[in-house]
């Protein structure tokens, strides 16, 4: 796959000064409701139709026994339906504990999976966030890959993410 | 209530003093979850014959004819089976990643005969009629009954191997998977009758939560060439799909269509005609009903 990528991408992927950056920053609410528990999380990468071109991360309950917080993954349903369903969570360099209310920042470097294997174009980045007891929230944010300058996109959520910031570095 | 009721119907019903409502029920099974993910998944499932969708307050749906299907082909056992005064409930545990069929099948006879000058009802299995209804009855007029009430339920990918068609009645053979279904998106399903694409047969498609609302919300479908069917599900939630197929026998008796489908309690088998019987049509018919669940966008 990776022979028949294009010369431009390919330098990008052998060359260390040239890897990009994906930082993404996101907010998890501090809810004042009778019942809390941190929100499954899930981030990933899409294309144009839809389909799935990486998953970034999922936060989930991984810490119960006889991994049963994974019985809630189906609630991140857009997730799951999209590429969730076809995994056996938690799966290595992809499944994260949960999240405390707060700030968070991730940022995967393009000479890494899954970034790595990303073809230039255009994309969406989703984070999906549902919460036990709770609600459901999606954001989405195109961008374009491999950046060509330092780019920035913003999105606020409504109730179960605050801010969503997606910072891409050349 | 029912749109297929001719008006001798209508007349015979109030010659009988017929409560309408008995030839209106529906019959279906509501599973806790149709989509699921982890690592120790169950369903449980209620079974229920009733007007309003999804409602159990009218009869249970027996659960003698209960067969439960895994993702690999072979048997499910149900657990924790009980019949309750107005629903059964069972549990199943979904052991194998991939698609479930739960579903109750059953075959009824009843037949109308006469004997030393009085007219005889009688209803039961194809096997106790064989044994209980004389061969050469006088005037013995029969109806068939083939029913199947199903829902699928899928734990992490859906998979394809339920729906091998078995080629008894009708069956639901998805283009689109009965457990992908979303809100605004069409949904394409074929029917078979006996294994043959069932053409131009009427489909009903109603959401639940009639109860809480005034008008019925029901979408009226047709069957194409092929069998084929598309439908857009307006909102996320349980939809109750239903569709019909008569054939052979002479117009109607008394003609009246009867949705009890044979499994309600109480409609076990007995001879000798008594007021409260439904109008008698002879021929076959194939009844279908599946509840599908549809998910937010």
């Amino acid at each position: 796959m990776r022979i028949a990528l294009p010369v431009v991408v390919s330098g990008l992927l052998t060359t260390q000064a040239l890897a990009a950056d994906l930082s993404i920053k996101i907010e998890i609410p501090v809810l004042n409701v009778a019942e809390y528990h941190r929100p499954y999380v899930a981030m990933w990468i899409e294309r144009a139709n839809q389909s799935v071109a990486a998953n970034l991360a999922v936060w989930f309950d991984l810490k119960q026994k006889n991994n049963d917080g994974t019985k809630w993954l189906k609630d991140l349903r857009q997730w799951w339906r999209r590429s969730g369903r076809e995994l056996a969570m938690p799966v290595d360099g992809l499944s994260g504990a949960t999240r405390a209310a707060g700030e968070h920042q991730v940022t995967w470097s393009s000479d890494k999976s899954p970034l790595q294997a990303l073809a230039a174009g255009e994309y969406q980045l989703v984070v999906e966030a549902a919460r036990e007891v709770g609600g459901r929230e999606l954001l989405r944010l195109p961008f374009q890959w491999p950046p060509r300058a330092p780019t920035t996109a913003k999105v606020a959520g409504e109730h179960e993410l605050g801010g969503l910031t997606l910072s891409l570095k050349p | 209530m029912k749109s297929s009721l001719e008006p001798a119907a209508y007349a015979l019903a109030a010659i009988l003093c017929l409560p309408l409502s008995v030839e209106a029920h529906r019959a279906w099974m509501l599973p806790s979850s149709t989509v699921l993910s982890g690592s120790d998944v169950w369903v449980t499932v209620d079974a229920a014959i009733s007007n309003d969708l999804f409602y159990f307050d009218h009869n249970p749906m027996r659960l003698e004819h209960l067969a439960i299907m895994g993702p690999d082909g072979l048997p499910v056992r149900a657990e924790n089976a009980s019949t309750g005064k107005f629903r059964s409930t069972f549990d199943v545990p979904l052991k194998q990643s991939g698609t479930y069929k739960v579903a109750v099948v059953n075959t009824t006879v009843a037949a109308m005969y006469e004997e030393g000058g009085e007219t005889k009802r009688w209803r039961g299995s194809p096997d106790a009629f064989a044994r209980e209804v004389p061969a050469g009855a006088k005037s013995l007029q029969v109806s068939k009954t083939h029913s199947r009430t199903e829902v699928f339920v899928t734990a992490g990918k859906p998979t394809d191997t339920v729906f091998q068609p078995t080629g008894v009645g009708i069956e639901l053979v998805p283009v689109t998977h009965p457990n992908d279904l979303v809100q605004g998106e069409p949904a394409t399903f074929r029917l078979l009758r006996d294994g043959q694409p069932a053409v131009d047969v009427a489909v009903v498609v109603v959401p639940g939560g009639i109860r809480y609302r005034d008008t019925l919300k029901e979408m009226a479908l047709s069957t194409d060439k092929d069998g084929k069917f598309t439908v857009r599900f307006p909102e996320a939630g349980m939809y109750w799909l239903s569709a019909t197929v008569r054939s052979g026998g002479a117009p109607p008796v008394a003609a009246a269509d009867h949705q009890g489908m044979g499994m309600a309690a109480g409609a076990s088998a007995s001879a000798g005609a008594t007021p409260a019987q439904p109008p008698f049509r002879p021929g076959e018919r194939a009844l279908y009903g599946a509840t599908l669940e549809v998910m937010a966008k």
